[in-house]
């Protein structure tokens, strides 16, 4: 509050309408506010999916098999699944920082519709509760994986109906989420903040929102199909009624395949924003990042079916959905490359986020890689649903999403909530992050290319040293991770005073207080030049 | 290691690209990462003061976009065409029938042979004509990296030609219920003649390769009470113990008679375990399930005479 301590207009962070307290947060319609209300529940779902996946790595040491029936285990993979995935990397960076930055970094006031904006949120909570009440409820949790493959779905006595309806009122928040982006993003930019001088997490969100307006319709009716199937056995499905089990994965995927772009464009756009501000220079290749951006969401579309290279579908389909996935690892290279190039003669100043977007950009790329080997179709073959696709989707979502998430929360920690961390504990937590979390996945790819078949509550013999290797592993990941969380949770409570721009960041929520007021800017600024000129600011000071 | 055993020619053409895969995208990771480092040494702050604003470069955005589409659409025609020889079986191949069911795989042969093990002749294409009888699995068998889904109704098909004799394992890959890690199998790769002895010898013949066999679970059903084969050979077992052990669904022992709270759909009732009730669980198992137990347990087709004997048996256990 340093130098705005003058100003008469409080931070967001205080209460100044009738309500206090929580109701003030539960009814609030403030962007940043909501953005934190994801924050802290995603966060607790993440805790409770990282512990599920603790125990599921202590299974696979034999001995504590005794501890948890088959059946239990097979619902502790779908849970961590559908929680991780629904809960966590889907909502991601677009619910948190989205909602936070979205419309300060182009100069707006709040999102388009900011009590839509609550509402989503009221959708996303809504189908988290109805997601925890599937697991204690009818036959119990679910057991069929987070992809719900019919026609097992449909047979198996556990409580599917209710874990997929709650799938499908969550559909509705990331719906309506997308809504307000694109909107907000066509209508409330600043006065002179033309489309090419946004800042490029704006153009992956961007992106992002249409995926989420556009295939998130497909797998609500996909899940409908599937509850009134098991209530009323209409026969989509079911090849004993004539349907074709084949049919519902086309369906599952044509949306769960853009979905993984939906988790993972946002983190490459806070990548995007965090490696300039360290490199103290312009992006390297905006208009590059900004067009592959579309690219992957365009491409990304098309790419479904490669899910299902061992379903027995026609030789020109299998053809086709190889060539695609392929092409459309293009621009995710383009990005790559543009990053490490704006490292290039930048001035840098190595801080905690720019150490976990660089490690993003390492995780990130052995996942890219893992999934180029699987779009061929001669080893798809082999790997296909083994412990390598496992290890693979966990570099993308938890060493890309994930890795970005962290960087993104560290970059803009000191906006959000006025306070700085120890960055001595965050460097700490980062070894034993990075060394469990390659003992742990890059053992699953080794497990995998050996033969090693996914969401196998026993294994045989032949791979048990790796099981071990990969659960001392996830000690270490686990270990590093409440490090990580618990340095954040003591600086926000307990944290120093930041200063407004603790980083020497030009993008426009650095030119506000931190924490910043309530409606962002006391005057909606003028822009007249791009996102990255660090010129400028050398000039001024 | 054992994944790096070629069993097959399948897997030869299947290891040629993942290694070709594999190199680039190692010479591609340290490329990225020393690179990555190299910058974040080199132009430090300490060692380069005031950064130079290079908005990009035209002809690098081009040579970075096309040179890793031209390796990409390499890898794919590559894997494209490999893909092509692993899954059109030669004309001469002996096709076998593949038959999945929660929990277990079946073969059956040209002749009409059926075995629980899928036995091979090395050197020889055999094609795999793969079903399920229920839901969806996975035939898999990493040896000879091959793998297709058995669905319901539809027949999909792969084949090998063996290289090596040897015994390998044959995995579910398809998330079916809760033993799915236990429906395992094995291929039996034996010389020709061996095989030959074996398909063409009556029903006497003794199974080949014996001696690639150690004591796996494969009981003898001979001398059993009729019951009891038919609970073993349905692999009812693997849920259902008969001496009171605890396991994933009830005991059968002193089941019958016994006083036990069902749910029709969600309502619990209690009910006196008798002769119709026994019938309308094994033949029906969602339809009133257990309280306390998963509702896990698959259809299984048995003939009027089979569920005579299996009721008949679980009335002994009193």
């Amino acid at each position: 509050m340093s130098t705005h301590a003058a100003t008469a207009q409080p931070s967001y962070l205080v209460d100044t309408g009738s309500r206090k307290g929580l109701m003030a947060w539960l009814t609030t319609t403030d962007h940043k506010r909501i953005g934190l209300l994801y924050l802290y529940a995603m966060s607790i779902f993440f805790l409770i999916a990282m512990g599920i996946g603790f125990v599921m790595r202590l299974v696979q040491l034999t001995s504590y098999q005794k501890l948890i029936t088959a059946q239990t285990y097979n619902a502790l993979f779908t849970v961590h699944g559908v929680i991780m995935i629904f809960l966590f990397v889907i909502p991601g960076l677009s619910a948190v920082f989205g909602n936070f930055f979205l419309p300060i970094l182009i100069g707006a006031k709040d999102v388009s519709f900011p009590r839509l904006n609550l509402a989503s949120w009221y959708f996303f909570m809504a189908g988290a509760i109805l997601a925890v009440l599937s697991l204690f409820t009818g036959g119990g949790a679910p057991d069929t994986g987070w992809s719900f493959y019919a026609p097992f779905s449909l047979k198996t006595g556990t409580n599917v109906s209710l874990a997929v309806f709650a799938a499908f009122v969550l559909g509705f928040s990331s719906m309506l989420t997308g809504i307000n982006f694109i909107t907000t993003i066509h209508r409330l930019r600043a006065p002179g903040m033309h489309w090419f001088r946004m800042p490029l997490f704006c153009w992956a969100v961007y992106s992002t929102a249409w995926i989420q307006i556009l295939a998130t319709p497909i797998v609500a009716i996909t899940l409908v199909l599937v509850i009134l199937e098991r209530f009323f056995g209409i026969g989509v499905f079911d090849p004993a009624k004539g349907g074709d089990p084949l049919l519902y994965q086309h369906l599952f995927w044509i949306y769960s395949h853009p979905a993984v772009y939906i988790m993972i464009l946002p983190a490459m756009g806070a990548i995007t924003e965090i490696i300039p501000t360290f490199a103290k220079r312009t992006i390297f290749g905006y208009k590059a990042i900004a067009f592959s951006s579309m690219a992957i969401a365009g491409v990304g579309s098309l790419v479904w079916a490669h899910h299902m290279f061992t379903s027995g579908m026609s030789g020109m389909a299998l053809m086709l959905f190889s060539l695609l996935t392929m092409i459309v690892a293009v621009p995710s290279a383009v990005k790559v490359f543009n990053w490490v190039g704006t490292l290039y003669k930048g001035s840098i100043d190595f801080q905690p986020p720019l150490l976990f977007a660089l490690t993003f950009i390492f995780l990130f790329c052995i996942g890219g890689l893992t999934g180029v080997m699987q779009g061929a179709l001669a080893v798809n073959v082999h790997v296909h649903d083994t412990y390598f696709i496992v290890g693979h989707f966990h570099y993308v979502m938890f060493g890309g999403t994930g890795m970005a998430f962290f960087a993104a929360l560290l970059y803009w920690f000191p906006k959000m909530w006025g306070r700085m961390y120890s960055k001595a504990a965050i460097y700490a937590s980062w070894f034993p992050i990075f060394i469990g979390f390659n003992l742990l996945y890059f053992g699953m790819l080794i497990l995998g290319l050996m033969g090693m078949p996914r969401r196998y509550y026993v294994h045989l013999p032949q791979f048990h040293t790796m099981h071990v290797v990969a659960t001392v592993g996830s000690w270490f990941l686990v270990l590093g991770l409440l490090l990580f969380f618990g340095t954040l949770l003591y600086a926000i409570l307990w944290g120093e005073k930041a200063e407004d721009n603790p980083w020497g960041g030009v993008t426009l929520e650095w030119s506000l207080p931190s924490p910043p007021i309530q409606e962002n800017f006391e005057e909606i600024p003028t822009i007249t030049h791009g996102p990255y000129e660090f010129e400028r600011l050398e000039g001024k000071s | 290691m054992d994944w790096m055993n070629q069993a097959a020619i399948s897997a030869q053409k299947s290891d040629a690209v993942f290694f070709y895969v594999f190199g680039l995208s190692v010479a591609f990771l340290i490329f990225i990462t020393v690179l990555m480092i190299y910058f974040v040494i080199r132009y430090s702050k300490k060692r380069h003061p005031k950064a130079e604003q290079i908005e990009g470069h035209v002809g690098l955005e081009i040579v970075w976009t096309s040179i890793p589409l031209v390796l990409f659409l390499s890898i794919f025609y590559y894997g494209w065409t490999n893909y092509e020889y692993m899954s059109q079986a030669p004309r001469d191949a002996m096709a076998v029938k593949v038959t999945a069911r929660q929990w277990s795989w079946s073969f059956e042969y040209p002749n009409g042979k059926q075995s629980k093990v899928l036995f091979a002749p090395l050197g020889k294409p055999m094609k795999m004509e793969v079903r399920s009888v229920d839901v969806v699995h996975g035939f898999f068998i990493p040896s000879f990296r091959l793998k297709i889904d058995a669905m319901p109704a539809r027949t999909n098909t792969t084949w090998f030609q063996a290289t090596k004799p040897g015994s390998y394992d044959i995995e579910c890959t398809v998330i079916c219920g809760v033993d799915h890690s236990l429906m395992l199998s094995k291929v039996i790769v034996v010389p020709e003649e061996e095989f030959k002895a074996w398909y063409f010898g009556g029903e006497e013949a003794p199974e080949p390769g014996k001696s690639f066999r150690t004591a796996e679970a494969h009981p003898d059903l001979q001398g059993l009470a009729p019951g009891l084969a038919v609970l073993t050979a349905k692999g009812c077992l693997a849920c259902h113990s008969v001496d009171g052990k605890p396991k994933v669904g009830p005991t059968l022992k002193a089941l019958y008679g016994k006083e036990e709270q069902i749910l029709i759909a969600g309502v619990a009732k209690t009910i006196r375990v008798d002769d119709a009730y026994l019938r309308r669980f094994i033949t029906n198992p969602m339809d009133q399930q257990v309280r306390g137990y998963p509702p896990a347990m698959p259809q299984t087709a048995l003939t009027e005479q089979e569920l005579n004997d299996v009721v008949r048996y679980i009335k002994t256990l009193n």
